[in-house]
């Protein structure tokens, strides 16, 4: 927990400055609003998250949510009645995508940096070659509905956020989630261990590509088809997940500390809005305070000086 | 007499083993292509070898070549760089900018590109060591940092180079272009560098084992730090280049070829290990040409330019996969 | 030539060092021994200048040195040879060597005076198995050892430091390993040497410095002190009787194997019967390891009979309840940024079976507080980690516990502990086999000592052979 801390204490302060420069962030409808617009990503962090812990990364990530949403477009094509079809579909897609990174990664032992990104080069060209440069069909209402609309004052998506959220804790204490934080930290002993590391990790990225999936389907209904959708959600995604403390390389940080992180990305981009800070510039000062929080992360309380080989950069 | 023969005695490993690394594989691989690609085109009625043919994947592999010189470098030291395609951007804005057409600015130029990329290479060698943030994230963070600017300064394309620095771009010297032998200039210095240098053997073992390399002695901090410096002054290279083939600079010439995932993919398609510690500018080359080369034999064929992202997405991960099954036999 | 007075170190108020003199010669074998945790390390990376010490004073040949980085110790003359070894697998012997100092001539690395440089180092030792273009990688560990000391002598050190040298080496292997320290002593370089093996310290050192609870009891030369004197002093107790007794005799036949082998091994005839302590001795590489991982189904065996049934996996063995305590706790035994308790229950887990409710029973057994349940296994001492991986392998109540090298860089008392626990689960009914490169350990625990060699059987001894005895097979001299 001791890594949470710094993210939370970040996301305290800019929730604090939030309020204060729109008071309506306090009131119900402004924070549910918030959450809304959140949950996407949070959901993607809480997939990402998976696969880091595993000691692994998956970049595909951005470009399987486009490709969904284009599926999911132009298979329903203002179809109502193909709505639950494509969603199952999208699902199923976003599993076998995982799949495919997991099985590659661990079966070819070639590194995830690299198969996801040659998955992300695929996915981007095939959706391409398929739509022909331009998204074609249409959403129904029906899928919408995820993305925009709410059961009363609360929105879907914060009620899946919710779902999600609860089901990923649960998952991290079972069984599971405890094999693959030990896989994470060493591969040997978790298979000397009896481990079957490789299904181990290959579930954890068809989590990732299953929420990317959900992903999709949120922002599908809440920004429209387009196919910049998923556009550099994947750098999003991880960027939140190491926010929240979550170590490259795997092993340790938790998941609602992942999903805090998220969140605090989201209230970030938020902010920079709010505070006015012309489109462009917003990216700037995202960089800098991605590695301000990040470094504020690293030089972390002194516990044991422990310096672990590699720990300030070394990619995979 | 003794000394010498055994200094001189070939290392256990041979020719044999050499030859199955993943340097010569891609040079290998780069033959077959090549035939492969002669023989589809030539069946499609026309000839991949042509003079134009041959300048223009020269002229396609300088950029990402330069990119990808400096990329093997940042990989080598156990780091990456995600920042390399804003700031190519932002270095052929400057670039054309501060040119504004006029021949006596291109000396000034050139220097500002040089010293602005060496900060920004500053920069992330000084997150990534004295901040302790991962490599993956600095670099990320400094690249968003650099799209906001020129995001921010710049809608289109601006300033303007003049015609004499326009030639690096486009004259050539019989098949051979201009920004080729840049970019064979850029590769043999660092060759030379990492294979004859104090700095070189460094880098290998900053990369190979931090912990190792401090333990005797090496700064390691400064050895990441420049070639963050190195990494980022090819991008400037390869800027100048973009700014001398566009007339003038654009805010998303970097992003548009995508030479930051694309540099890294050159590397590890040339055998360079991702962790690092392991491979060279060789195999870089190798990986650069395949490339291009495939990126040529699609234009002949005039095959939809999306099936290429296709192809060279599977091409890197079975490339890497071979090497990785022929590098790890079996794991003791 | 050193000579450290006064030394005191504190780590985040933790008093690791208080008031440690140490004075060693040219020519001079200096053991430095002490219980786990006593504080050898941190002052051994005093002297070579990894940690500056708070309190204190170095001085070499009577002037005064202060370190701030490894470096600056080098430049004084002073190398270290770590436990694990410092190289870079990719490159080659002599660029090893130079590491961080290559010789440039006109700015450019000079690779024939390197390499020339190497082999004359190489040459001096009496070495000729490897020469300085070999990649590291494709060394041996011996020949590994052999290039981090060549590269102490290329510094023309003057003091090396050498961090438990012969842990990763076999029996015959030490030897080549005395031979070496006899020639830096004959060039005059001073050897500070730690090992937790009593019988190197009395073979090698001219004198010994005692550390107990980071500070010093005392320094002696050899001469004035017997073995059990030594241990006296390093515990401040006397331990008595080194190993518990041996065991009634054994009871069914738990597993046997008939001319069993694999890509390692060959022909193995075995037996392990419950309540039974089976040693394996045998050089390094000759296949003990892979014995147990066969046995145990990582590296399963493809010929031969193995009853009840063969393992193909690390999950058919467990199944058929078998455990292996690996012989690298940190590479393959723990997940060191977990608890203790997701360490303790990952076979369980893994294997969706096991005793899940009785970690605390276990975790008392083996008299490991329940009470660190929740603390990440990093911050344990070598002992305790090493009990946490055998409460994982109890929580499966298995019928073949196999050890390998169970008690490897752990201190006196924790091994003892250890050992009464192997004896118990024996005594409970367990089959045990356990392979240890310490010949008194091996012998002093087991019940029998099948030796090994080349991948066979080379011969079994009864309970109370000689060391002799047991390295006679293993070396394959003619008796």
């Amino acid at each position: 927990m001791r890594r949470a801390l710094p993210i939370l204490a970040v996301l305290a302060v800019l929730l604090t400055a939030m309020a204060v420069a729109n008071p309506f962030f306090l009131e119900p409808a402004g924070f549910l609003a918030f959450l809304k617009r959140a949950a996407p990503l949070v959901i993607l962090a809480a997939g990402q998250y998976f696969v880091i812990v595993a000691g692994e990364f998956d970049l595909s990530v951005g470009s399987l949510v486009t490709a969904e949403v284009v599926i999911a477009a132009r298979l329903i094509d203002g179809d109502e009645s193909a709505t639950w079809p494509v969603l199952a579909l999208l699902i199923v897609v976003g599993l076998l995508v995982g799949l495919v990174n997991g099985v590659v990664t661990t079966k070819l032992r070639v590194p995830s940096f690299i198969v996801t990104l040659g998955m992300l080069l695929i996915l981007s060209g095939a959706i391409f070659l398929w739509t022909g440069g331009a998204p074609r069909g249409a959403l129904s209402e029906g899928f919408r509905v995820f993305g925009r609309g709410g059961l009363g004052p609360l929105p879907w998506s914060v009620l899946i956020l919710l779902a999600v959220g609860g089901a990923v804790i649960w998952l991290m204490r079972a069984d599971f989630g405890r094999i693959l934080m030990a896989t994470g930290d060493n591969e040997r002993a978790a298979e000397l261990s009896g481990v079957r590391v490789d299904r181990v990790k290959i579930f954890a990225f068809m989590l990732s590509g299953l929420s990317a999936a959900v992903t999709a389907i949120l922002l599908g209904g809440f920004a429209g088809v387009s196919a910049q959708v998923g556009q550099g959600l994947e750098f999003s995604a991880i960027t939140a997940v190491v926010l929240g403390g979550v170590v490259l390389g795997g092993g340790r940080g938790s998941v609602p500390a992942a999903m805090a992180g998220a969140v605090t990305l989201e209230t970030l981009f938020t902010l920079l809005n709010l505070y006015g800070i012309s489109g462009a510039l917003e990216f700037t000062v995202q960089g800098v305070i991605i590695i301000a929080a990040v470094a504020a992360g690293a030089v972390r309380l002194p516990r044991k000086s422990t310096p672990r080989r590699g720990d300030a950069h070394a990619a995979s | 007499m003794d000394l010498l023969t055994r200094a001189r005695r070939p290392a256990r490993s041979g020719l044999a083993a050499r030859l199955h690394g993943p340097t010569p594989m891609v040079f290998l691989a780069l033959l077959g292509l090549a035939a492969a690609g002669w023989a589809l085109v030539a069946l499609d009625g026309g000839q991949l070898l042509t003079m134009e043919s041959v300048v223009g994947i020269q002229q396609r592999s300088a950029a990402l070549g330069i990119v990808a010189i400096g990329q093997t470098l940042a990989i080598l030291a156990g780091s990456l760089d995600l920042s390399v395609a804003y700031l190519i951007s932002l270095a052929s804005l400057v670039a054309a900018e501060t040119m504004a057409g006029r021949d006596g600015n291109i000396g000034p130029a050139v220097a500002a590109v040089l010293v602005l990329s060496s900060l920004v290479g500053l920069v992330n060698g000084l997150v990534i060591t004295r901040l302790r943030v991962h490599a993956f994230i600095a670099t990320l963070g400094v690249a968003l940092i650099i799209k906001g600017i020129v995001d921010h300064l710049y809608d289109g394309p601006a300033g303007k180079v003049p015609e004499s620095f326009q030639l690096l771009g486009y004259s050539r010297a019989g098949p051979i272009p201009v920004s080729a032998m840049l970019w064979a200039g850029v590769a043999v210095a660092a060759w030379f560098l990492l294979s004859r240098t104090r700095l070189g053997y460094r880098i290998y073992a900053v990369g190979g084992d931090e912990e190792v390399a401090r333990l005797s002695g090496i700064r390691t901090a400064r050895v990441i730090l420049i070639t963050h410096v190195l990494c980022s002054v090819c991008a400037g290279i390869a800027g100048l280049l973009l700014a001398a083939r566009l007339g003038a600079g654009a805010p998303t010439v970097g992003t548009d070829g995508g030479y930051d995932l694309e540099s890294i993919a050159a590397v590890v398609l040339g055998g360079t290990a991702l962790a690092g510690g392991k491979g060279g500018i060789a195999g870089t080359v190798g990986g650069v040409l395949l490339l291009a080369v495939l990126d040529t034999v699609f234009n002949q064929l005039e095959v939809d330019s999306f099936v290429k992202d296709v192809v060279r997405g599977t091409v890197i991960v079975v490339a890497v996969a071979v090497y990785a099954r022929r590098g790890t036999r079996r794991p003791a | 030539m050193l000579s450290m007075r006064g030394i005191g170190k504190t780590f985040l108020g933790v008093r690791v060092l208080s008031g440690v003199d140490l004075d060693v010669a040219a020519g001079e074998v200096h053991a430095v021994v002490g219980e786990n945790g006593a504080g050898k390390s941190t002052l051994m990376k005093i002297i070579c200048g990894v940690h500056p010490p708070d309190e204190g004073t170095i001085e070499i040949d009577g002037r005064p040195v202060s370190f701030g980085h490894p470096l600056e110790a080098r430049r004084s003359g002073i190398a270290i040879i770590y436990q694990e070894f410092n190289l870079l697998p990719e490159r080659t012997v002599a660029e090893n060597v130079f590491l961080g100092r290559e010789p440039v001539r006109r700015g450019l690395v000079d690779r024939t005076a390197m390499e020339e440089a190497t082999a004359r180092l190489l040459d001096e030792l009496g070495e000729d198995s490897f020469g300085p273009r070999d990649v590291v990688k494709r060394l041996s560990v011996t020949q590994q050892q052999i290039v981090e000391i060549v590269k102490a002598l290329s510094v023309n050190a003057r003091l090396v430091v050498m961090d438990e040298p012969s842990a990763a080496l076999a029996e015959h292997e030490v030897e080549s390993l005395y031979r070496l320290i006899g020639r830096l002593r004959e060039r005059g370089v001073a050897v500070v040497y730690i090992s937790h093996r009593l019988r190197e310290v009395f073979d090698l050192a001219d004198r010994v410095t005692v550390l107990k609870d980071g500070s010093r009891v005392t320094t002696l030369p050899i001469g004035e002190v017997d073995p059990d004197e030594l241990i006296r002093l390093m515990v401040g107790r006397d331990l008595g009787a080194y190993f518990p007794p041996r065991s009634a005799g054994a009871g069914e036949v738990r597993l046997r194997l008939r001319a069993a082998g694999n890509h390692k091994l060959r022909d193995i005839d075995l037996e392990l019967s419950a309540g039974e302590i089976v040693g394996i001795a045998g050089l390094r590489g000759s296949g003990r390891s892979e014995l147990a991982k066969a046995i145990f189904g990582a590296e399963p065996f493809t010929t031969g009979e193995m009853i009840p049934s063969r393992p193909r996996s690390v999950r058919e063995g467990v199944a058929m309840g078998i455990g292996l305590v690996t012989e690298d706790r940190k590479a393959e035994g723990l997940a060191l940024h977990q608890s203790v308790r997701d360490n303790v229950l990952l076979v369980a887990r893994a294997v969706g079976a096991g005793n899940r409710d009785g970690v605390r029973d276990l975790l008392e057994r083996v008299r490991l507080s329940p009470a660190r349940q929740q603390q990440q296994v990093r911050y344990l001492s070598g002992g305790n980690q090493q009990k946490v991986v055998l409460v994982k392998w109890m929580t499966m109540a298995p019928r073949v516990l196999l050890f390998d090298e169970p008690t490897r860089g752990i201190d006196v008392g924790a091994k003892a502990a250890i050992h009464d626990l192997m004896r118990e689960l024996a005594n409970d009914g367990m089959a045990i086999m356990m392979i240890s490169s310490e010949l008194p350990e091996l012998i002093g625990m087991s019940d029998r000592v099948v030796v090994l060699r080349d991948g066979r059987i080379a011969g079994t001894l009864p309970a109370g052979a000689s060391e002799e005895a047991v390295m006679r097979l293993a070396a394959g001299e003619v008796a």
